[in-house]
């Protein structure tokens, strides 16, 4: 009785101080194998009386299942320790950098021009494009600016040798104002004269020979314009409103329309927004009337005068509508406090990388560009 | 248009103050551009009196004064003006002032050892004129006013208001009318016109139009035996406020009507005329030498003023050097005409030249207002100068006709937004002259010809109302589901562009034009500016590469080491605009790395790789893309290429820059660069959101390799569409993973090899299936000269 004890212990002993695979392995054939000292003693019940069996027979298979279980748990703790050995052999040095992955940027322009689709989109407008290089009727004759107009003089248009069809030269349009134009005539041709409601943005490029600190004569501008049934002024107000507040996203902006002139709409309005004054800059919205805010002139604005409606195949009896223009270089400026709009065309990685926006900055309404 | 606010006043009977008459003005049209108070810096000095006057112990020329300033003390002023003398009454600033025309303030100081304090003022330390001989003399009966500022004594405190006058409004070029408009406004009330008094006698002086087209109207005057000279303080003060210089008393009074009324006249010394005045067409190639003495050569669309000897004035633009009223004139004949406003601003834009009285003549000045025009000027000129008036000479007919329009009081709230009761509907509108009848027939008063149609009378009654008080209207919002409201070709291009800076690109604007030079290599521009701003800026770009490649040029100069760029933007062809996606890559792709060692540059599979996402992303058919050479003459002739849909459908060039373009451009190393042709891309037809049905494959794809020799030049483009196409029915994907050219594979040969992924469908493939296919894979590329490798 004591023997079959002091087998297992002996071997228990020995598992213990195997210290690697082969070592465990030789004791197992010394114990468990064909010929092992308890597989042996195993084969010695079969001899026995049925009341030895039943006393020696649990102590035997005892004493195999525990050999057995010791070898199984000192293998696992044998290879942990192997694993552990090999893994820290392996270390490195984490606060080495990964590999290098350049970080692209969309140009403030792009992103003004995105936050706009989203603004009006959810106004129910839709975006129009139309051609740079124009004819003088789109861009001049059209919008109510015959010839002689002084108006034309202040547009100072960029003009190419080649000429369109009326023998008058072809010109870089001066304003977004002929897509006004394309989509009015468009509409016509399409409903055979008959009109139908037009909500568009006109977002794009614009040329004026000018140059100087506040001036480029590449410029980015987006043009409005409603043509629908019962549109006036109030509409145009509220639209203007909405759209400045969606875009600077504060609600305490204020607006002041002042009466103006503009040959293609009638009336006219000139719009200021209020601004105030945080850190030395200026900010949109806040009190226009505290003692460093004011009023800064943002867009042109007015209903379609009735001319351009009927240059453009419309009936200005039935069609009524606003239009506006503002430019998007100067509302990126204002929004996102750049302050020299030359560095919009420069290409200045370091100035991507501080002005630019990242690509998944996809303005959406629940981002916070709604109107 | 700057006045001050006393010459406003001559015309507007008003209470108001400075800040409800500035606000008016912005708030009806005449924003407020500025406001200055000339007696702001003049507001320290006092009027003082010199009470004693001794000379200066230390030197000949300086005198030592005490100067009453109505202070408890007299100051002691060393002064070294020689008029400077007891009881003489002046000008003092005391220690602290800051004098204007001398850019400096007092303090108290020592002249050679003498003490001082404060400074007796010139003309020209006040900047009030050019005078500074001796120190400002102000008559004696000043004494009494001892101690009260200078700026109230000499009623200097007249605020000059600055307001912008839209183009529309030739009526506000002149104060009138903007006296008009602020009483029509509420801001006081419009005072009668004044015309002085005139007698006339004797015959008009000779003067016709043959020229009724330019010059419809043409009414002038003479007056002999007068004086010309100074014109007086209050008209030097108002024109001074406008900012024209005063010149002489015939000068001064022609610019002061112009301004006063908007009514440009022209004033000839008759002792230079030979006849009579006549308006009429230029001569092809007449020469005239106009007041700002350069050389005009006019061409017969234009209206001149000529005698018998020649032209002497641009009509209604400028007159000539050499008939203007000088300090002797004594018989003066005053031109007072009608020009067309088409065709005074068509000459105007040929010569080049403008003028107030271009300005005005070319907006319309009332053509009612030439007898009233004519009477105000002669009555100064008597006034002023003396003499006897002619009577008028009335040549041709101003077109004084106005048109009448039928309005309906309901319009200003249809258009306009806002409700305005008839009854204040008309009195806005009589109040700035328009005569309103029963029926709401409406004419409009002859200084506004801006005005054709019921929207402008809304305008008007808009206008006066203020749009400030026009609510808020939200836009009726339409009913059902939003709509998408960009087109396919603007999502295509948004994510295209978004694609390609999450791909690390950085989005740059360069400008539309460019020079001959840049644009030469790409093709050169046929959009070539008649004025550009200069000769960098003149061609319409052909490509954005060149505009790209400066930028990447100025990035590197400025020492960046791996530049990234893109653009979205238009090329200009002949026939039209193209909306593309340009990049160029260039300096270092992977930056010297621990890990990678030294850096790598770019090659051309860097810009291929950026041209197949971005054309992914703009949801082009990629995996149908062919590859053709022809890229271009501006890259490698080796190392470029084109993705097209067919052999002429190009979606994108790319490739390494052509080393002579990079050169040229000062851009140093070797550049890639890609166009992604965006309008080439078809647009995907809009339909449902379903899906085609589709399940994963129950059975797992295997792949097999092969490897192939092939001869060095056959593109291994073609030898993977060969693999892939074997059969199509099992093989699902064809990928070149290797490429080896050695003495191995033999001279002129090299080996691919390609990885074939098959799909089985309907079972498990067996060893025959794929003996089958293989045996199809090799055969097919057999047909390229193709070896299986042993």
């Amino acid at each position: 009785m004591s023997d079959i004890e002091a087998i297992k212990g002996r071997y228990l002993e020995q598992i213990e101080s195997a210290s690697d695979g082969d070592a465990l392995e030789a004791i197992r054939v010394a114990a468990l194998g064909k010929k092992g000292e308890i597989s042996l003693l195993l084969k010695t019940l079969g001899k026995m009386t049925p009341e030895e069996r039943q006393s020696e027979g649990p102590k035997i298979n005892g004493a195999r299942q525990a050999v057995a279980d010791a070898i199984a748990a000192r293998k696992d703790s044998i290879e942990t320790e192997a694993l552990n050995a090999r893994l820290a052999t392996e270390k490195l040095d984490m606060t080495l950098p990964p590999p290098f992955a350049p970080k692209g940027s969309i140009h403030p322009v792009s992103q003004v021009m995105d936050e706009l689709a989203e603004i009006f989109a959810d106004l129910g407008f839709s975006v129009a494009t139309g051609p740079e290089i124009e004819d003088d009727w789109h861009n001049f004759t059209a919008l109510n600016i015959p010839e002689t107009h002084p108006a034309r003089a202040m547009h100072d248009t960029f003009y190419f040798p080649q000429t369109d069809d009326q023998g008058m030269p072809k010109l870089l349009r001066t304003h977004t104002s002929p897509v006004q134009i394309r989509t009015m005539m468009d509409v016509a041709k399409q409903t055979d004269g008959a009109g139908a409601p037009i909500y568009i943005i006109a977002p794009g490029r614009t040329y004026r020979s000018d140059s100087d600190a506040t001036h480029t004569p590449m410029f980015h501008q987006v043009e409005g314009l409603v043509i629908d049934k019962g549109i006036h002024m109030g509409h145009l107000k509220w639209t203007l409103e909405t759209f400045v507040r969606a875009f600077f996203e504060r609600d305490d902006i204020e607006l002041r329309l002042r009466p103006s002139y503009f040959p293609f709409t009638e009336p006219s309005a000139e719009v200021d927004v209020g601004f105030s004054v945080k850190k030395g800059r200026r900010i949109i919205g806040g009190d226009s009337r505290s003692n460093e805010g004011g009023w800064m002139e943002i867009l042109g604005s007015g209903m379609v005068h009735p001319n351009v409606i009927r240059n453009c195949g419309l009936d200005p009896d039935v069609w009524q509508g606003f239009a506006f223009g503002c430019g998007i270089d100067r509302l990126a400026m204002l929004k996102y406090g750049m302050d020299d709009l030359r560095a919009f065309f420069d290409g200045d990685l370091r100035w991507m990388e501080h002005y630019g926006f990242d690509a998944l900055d996809v303005p959406t309404l629940s981002g916070g560009v709604g109107a | 248009m700057k006045f001050s606010l006393s010459w406003l006043k001559a015309h507007l009977d008003t209470d108001a103050s400075l800040t409800e008459i500035t606000e008016k003005l912005t708030a009806i049209g005449l924003e407020l551009e500025g406001l200055e108070n000339p007696a702001d810096a003049l507001r320290p000095f006092r009027v003082a009196k010199v009470i004693e006057a001794g000379p200066h112990p230390n030197a000949d020329k300086l005198q030592l004064l005490k100067v009453d300033d109505g202070s408890n003390e007299p100051w002691q002023v060393v002064c070294g003006a020689p008029n400077a003398r007891k009881d003489m009454v002046g000008v003092f600033g005391p220690p602290g002032t800051y004098i204007p025309g001398s850019d400096f303030t007092l303090k108290p100081a020592k002249i050679r050892d003498v003490e001082s304090f404060g400074m007796m003022c010139s003309a020209r330390e006040l900047e009030l004129g050019d005078d500074h001989d001796g120190i400002i003399e102000l008559p004696t009966d000043a004494a009494a006013a001892v101690g009260t500022s200078y700026a109230d004594y000499a009623q200097l405190d007249d605020p000059v208001i600055n307001a912008a006058v839209l183009p529309n409004r030739q009526d506000c070029m002149g104060v009138r009318g903007i006296a008009r408009d602020l009483a029509a406004a509420g801001v006081g009330t419009l005072k009668p016109l004044e015309i002085g008094s005139v007698e006339r006698s004797g015959a008009g002086p000779d003067v016709r139009t043959d020229d009724p087209e330019g010059c419809p109207a043409f009414y002038g005057c003479t007056v002999t035996g007068l004086t010309n000279g100074t014109s007086p303080d209050w008209m030097q003060a108002r024109l001074k406020s406008a900012g024209q210089k005063p010149i002489n008393a015939l000068v001064d009074i022609t610019n002061y009507v112009m301004l006063d009324h908007g009514r440009p006249l022209h004033v000839y010394d008759v002792a230079k005329l030979s006849g009579g005045l006549v308006a009429r067409k230029a001569k092809a190639g007449e020469k005239l030498t106009a007041l700002n003495d350069k050389e005009y050569v006019l061409d017969e669309s234009m209206t001149v003023i000529a005698d018998d000897k020649g032209a002497h004035d641009i009509g209604g633009i400028m007159g000539g050097a050499d008939t203007g009223s000088e300090d002797s004139t004594t018989e003066v004949l005053i031109e007072c005409a009608y020009f067309d406003p088409a065709s005074i601003a068509k000459t105007g834009q040929k010569l080049m030249l403008t003028s107030d009285a271009r300005q005005r003549f070319e907006r319309g000045v009332d053509p009612a207002f030439l007898d009233d025009g004519l009477d105000i000027a002669t009555a100064l000129v008597l006034e002023l100068c003396g003499g006897k008036a002619s009577d008028i000479t009335r040549a041709g007919t101003p077109p004084t006709d106005m048109p009448m329009i039928s309005y309906d009081p309901k319009q200003c709230a249809a258009l306009g937004g806002i409700d305005v009761a008839p009854e204040k509907q008309k009195t806005i509108l009589e109040n700035l002259g328009f005569a309103v009848d029963s029926n709401w027939q409406v004419t409009p008063p002859t200084w506004r010809r801006d005005i054709a149609g019921w929207q402008d009378l809304v305008e008007e009654v808009v206008r006066i109302e203020g749009l400030d008080s026009v609510p808020s209207t939200p836009l009726p919002r339409k009913a059902g589901v939003a709509k998408p409201t960009a087109s396919p070709e603007q999502l295509a291009e948004r994510k295209a562009r978004r694609a390609a800076a999450a791909r690390g690109l950085n989005e740059t604007v360069t400008w539309s034009f460019i020079s001959d030079k840049e644009a030469a290599p790409f093709g050169g521009g046929t959009w070539s500016l008649a004025n550009p701003i200069s000769e960098e800026l003149k061609v319409m770009r052909p490509s954005l590469l060149p505009g790209l490649i400066a930028a990447a040029q100025r990035n590197a100069d400025r020492g960046a080491s791996s530049i990234r760029l893109f653009e979205v933007g238009r090329r200009y062809l002949e026939s039209t605009e193209h909306q593309t996606i340009g990049l160029v890559l260039a300096g270092e792709n992977r930056a010297r790395s621990w890990q990678s060692g030294a850096a790598t540059k770019y090659g051309a599979f860097d810009a291929k790789a950026e041209v197949l996402a971005i054309l992914e992303a703009a949801g082009a058919p990629t995996a149908k893309l062919m590859d053709f050479a022809e890229a271009g003459d501006h890259y490698h002739p080796g190392q470029s290429g084109t993705l097209r849909l067919g052999p002429k459908k190009i979606l994108a060039a790319y490739g390494v820059l052509h080393p002579s373009v990079t050169k040229a451009m000062g851009l140093k190393g070797t550049a890639v660069a890609a166009e992604i042709f965006l309008d080439a891309i078809p647009v995907k037809k809009a339909k449902d959101h379903m899906r085609e049905a589709f399940a994963p494959p129950a059975l797992q794809a295997v792949t097999r390799d092969f490897a192939f020799i092939v001869d060095a030049d056959l593109p291994a483009g073609d030898l993977v569409r060969a693999v892939k196409g074997a059969d199509k029915k099992l093989i699902t994907g064809a990928r070149l993973f290797d490429l080896f050219e050695g003495a191995s594979v033999g001279e002129g040969k090299k080996s691919l090899a390609v990885e074939v992924t098959l799909q089985p469908v309907d079972a498990t493939l067996t060893e025959e299936d794929l003996k089958a296919v293989s045996d199809k894979v090799v055969a097919s590329a057999a047909k390229l000269g193709a070896e299986l490798r042993g």
